[in-house]
């Protein structure tokens, strides 16, 4: 379509998405969006009805964060815009590139208290990477292409676009050549200088205990083999971040495990003991360095970070090196020495030993369903193919981190930053979308399950098979065990009456069952994986069973809060 | 330490509250800003003042830049720079007074702008200091009413950086050159 085309802004924005290669979109209609959904039908794309518009951002991040393209989300004004925002603001923690699409009243009417507006720029201002009130037509296609662009490039982040009803529904020429995005102040293109990669390697070439702590960044950059080569090459240990996990194989001898307060006790023992930390792609969140001031404290600095303003945020650097990661380690590769390592990674290999003892898995089997168990299991059973597991914000959420075992990036889906309970199974659906081959588990709380189960109803509408465990241990387990450590065990307004999830289930007609013993861990995930359909399983965990080991917050990185070597037997289950 | 940073933005809607909403995100204490036209219609020119230590006055450059309208950040704290400010000032001014006021007026080159049977409003433009002189010896006579633009500043000399409003995203941003072109 090279020539000028008369089209109503609605026909123009479903045509701009076609072209930014967008196949599915996310959304639930009302007035003010109507112009754009009316025009949905001379569209290729495929509209998914959500149940309610935090699920379509959650699935437009689902999306992005399993394929790495951007997703993207659709709404109305109002009270559907503003149901947007916890989406939005866990992308933008997250870096996750989504384009969200809201419709606004009139031009006219605006600032009016119109029915249904709200100012949905301003509301999002501080939790979009940039966002637009789009008022004519004719600035339809350009905002598209510049919003997708701004989304993932750079470091990626949510764009929100408020479209106002007349803006979709007048008509002018559109020329999708023309439309080029104009952004002469942004800049997502930077590149260290030549000084400070020659003293990144001067440190890497003096340092006897090195880390790499590998970031979400690798996984945005694509920069998974560079950092293996990386490691392998310089023989340097890696440990990761939550949300880097599946950045670098948990199976690779180098792989050290997570870092942080949940991280394993040689993890973080390992930085604390480091002589030079090299951050790829990580931002130092509080939740991996705990105290800064006993920080690493007698480690140099290396930060590979694409975002300047994360230099020095946190944690002092004493070498930054501002660009995309894949690029910077392409510079730095060439210049990487083979260095004999052995004494340190024996060093930590010795740590590990020590602290294995105490791992769950070795502990005797006492009759009980451990949430580590189910987690262990399902690991085993789904480790061969294609998997990708969502998890909700928990306890549950921190098992999966110590006892699956990610192997490939984006193998792992969570809402690392902001901790949003109620992700996990929307972002599955939009993972699932984006990578209908792969098999998508769920893992979930029986708290958070129920901020977005509705979604269950899309499951179903969209025939998609995604398989649903819920690690149901009748508590706000993670905010219970705060309360145990921190607040002489009161746990208030903790516990939960839940429903039956496995009739819940059956309800919105998909195949579910419940599992109170380990021996049936293992059949139901088999049961699960043999059904042509989405399949929900009700596991009945330990209710009181505690996330080791654990720094709490503002502890220094090596205080942690460690497993007793005997499980003390709780009230049954049920 | 007071920051002065120089920062030329896109002349659109909105741009104001997104700086503005940056410092507050970011809580930073904006001591005073200031925005208006430029010699290019299509940008504006913000003078902020700020106070922040040296890493949070390198931290609230980079944040500047993240804002996608914003095109050029200068931080000109350390730089030769011409600094005004401009004050209105409204001083009681009975017949006795009144010749005081005018002559101390004049020793600070300060202009008298509005004249009233008991009042005499000046306008005065300088650094800070020179205004704050100014009202240190009006404050005794009764200063009654008082506005203060907020500093504009420029570097002395060379000028800035051309501030570039032609498009750097030319190159064809296709899905596939995105994840690692960046
Ligand atoms: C209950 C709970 C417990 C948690 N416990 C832990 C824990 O024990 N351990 C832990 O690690 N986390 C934990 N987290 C997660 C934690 O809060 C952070 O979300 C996480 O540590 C962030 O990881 P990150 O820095 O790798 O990723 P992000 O926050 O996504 O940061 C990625 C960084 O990479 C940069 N980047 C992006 N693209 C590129 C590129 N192309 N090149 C270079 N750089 C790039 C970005 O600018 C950013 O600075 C927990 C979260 C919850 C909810
Ligand atoms: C939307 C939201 N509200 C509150 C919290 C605080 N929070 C963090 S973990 C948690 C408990 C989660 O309980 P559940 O989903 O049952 O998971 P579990 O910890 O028991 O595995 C809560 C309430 C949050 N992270 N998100
Ligand atoms: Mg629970």
């Amino acid at each position: 379509m090279e020539n000028k085309t008369s089209m109503t802004g609605a026909s123009i924005l479903w045509e701009c998405l076609e072209r930014e290669g967008v196949k599915t979109v996310f959304g639930y209609p009302g007035g003010a969006i109507l112009p754009a959904y009316d025009a949905l039908k001379g569209s290729k794309i495929h509209h998914i009805l959500v149940r309610h518009e935090q699920g379509a951002t959650h699935m437009a991040d689902g999306y992005a964060r399993a394929s790495g393209k951007v997703g993207v989300a659709v709404a109305t004004s109002g009270p559907g815009a503003t149901n947007m925002v916890t989406g939005i603001a866990t992308a933008m923690l997250d870096s996750s590139p989504i384009v969200c699409i809201t419709g606004q009243v009139g031009s006219k009417l605006i600032g009016s208290d119109a029915f249904q507006e709200t100012d949905i720029t301003g509301v999002t201002l501080p939790i979009t990477k940039h966002n637009y009130l789009v008022t004519h037509a004719s600035e339809v296609a350009r905002t598209i292409r510049e919003a997708f662009y701004v989304a993932r490039s750079g470091r990626p982040g949510p764009v929100l676009v408020d479209i106002t009803k007349d803006a979709q529904q007048t008509t002018c020429d559109f020329d999708w050549e023309a439309a080029k995005p104009q952004l002469p102040g942004y800049r997502p293109d930077l590149s260290p200088e030549r000084k400070e990669y020659e003293q990144a390697l001067e440190l890497i070439r003096n340092s006897k205990r090195p880390v790499i702590l590998a970031g979400h960044g690798i996984i945005i950059s694509g920069a998974m083999a560079e950092v293996r080569e990386f490691a392998e090459k310089a023989g340097i240990p890696v440990a990761l971040t939550l949300l880097g996990l599946g950045a670098f194989p948990a199976s690779h001898p180098l792989n050290l495990g997570m870092m942080g307060m949940h991280g394993e006790a040689w993890v973080n023992h390992t930085i604390q003991e480091a002589d030079l930390l090299l951050a790829f792609g990580m931002r130092f969140d509080d939740r991996v360095t705990g105290n800064l001031k006993t920080y690493a404290s007698n480690a140099k600095k290396i930060h590979i970070e694409i975002d300047p303003a994360e230099i020095n945020k946190n944690v002092k650097v004493d070498v930054p090196l501002v660009g995309d990661l894949r690029e910077v380690l392409h510079q730095l590769l060439p210049h990487v020495e083979t260095i004999d390592r052995s004494e340190w990674l024996d060093s930590i290999d010795q740590l590990k030993g020590d602290a294995a003892v105490r791992d769950i898995q070795n502990l005797p089997d006492s009759g009980h369903l451990y949430a580590a168990h189910v987690i262990n299991d399902l690991w085993r059973e789904t480790r061969d193919g294609e998997t990708v597991v969502v998890t909700d914000v928990g306890q549950h959420q921190m098992w999966e981190a110590q006892y699956y075992k990610h192997e490939k990036a984006r193998s792992l889906i969570t809402s690392g930053g902001l901790g949003t309970m109620g992700f996990a199974l929307p972002a599955a659906i939009g993972a699932k979308v984006a990578r209908p081959e792969a098999e998508v588990w769920v893992v979930a709380g029986d708290g958070g399950f129920q901020m977005t189960l509705c979604e269950l109803a899309t499951i179903v509408q969209e025939k998609l098979k995604v398989n649903i465990a819920i690690i149901n241990n009748g508590f706000l387990g993670m905010v219970r065990q705060w309360q145990e450590f921190f607040y002489e065990r009161n746990y208030a307004a903790t516990p939960l009456l839940n429903p039956d999830f496995a009739k819940l289930g059956e309800a919105y007609g998909i195949r579910s069952m419940t599992v109170t013993e380990r021996s049936q861990v293992v059949p139901s995930v088999q049961a699960a994986r043999q059904h042509d359909g989405p399949v929900l399983i009700n596991f009945r965990v330990e209710q009181e069973d505690t996330v080791y080991p654990m720094v709490a917050a503002g502890a220094s990185l090596h205080e942690m809060i460690r497993r007793p070597s005997k499980i003390v037997e709780t009230a049954d289950d049920e | 330490m007071l920051n002065t940073y120089v920062v030329y933005v896109e002349n659109k809607p909105g741009v104001l509250t997104r700086v503005a909403s940056l410092f507050r995100r970011r809580a930073f204490n904006i001591d005073s800003l200031t925005v208006g036209r430029t010699e290019k219609p299509e940008v504006s020119r913000m003078t902020i003042t700020v106070d922040a230590d040296h890493d949070q006055a390198r931290r609230i450059e980079a944040n500047l830049y993240k804002l996608v309208n914003v095109l050029l950040v200068e931080n000109i704290t350390t730089e030769p720079a011409i600094v005004r400010d401009l004050a209105m000032i409204k001083v009681a001014a009975t017949h006795e007074a009144r010749s005081h006021v005018l002559e101390l007026a004049s020793v600070f080159r300060a202009r008298v702008v509005d004249v009233a049977p008991d009042s005499l409003t000046i306008e005065i433009t300088g650094g800070e200091d020179k205004i704050d002189g100014l009202l240190e010896v009006l404050r005794p006579y009764g200063v009654l009413e008082m506005v203060r633009t907020g500093i504009v500043a420029m570097r002395r000399g060379k000028s800035s950086a051309p501030v570039s409003t032609t498009n750097n995203t030319d190159h064809d941003v296709a899905e596939e050159d995105v994840s690692h072109s960046v």
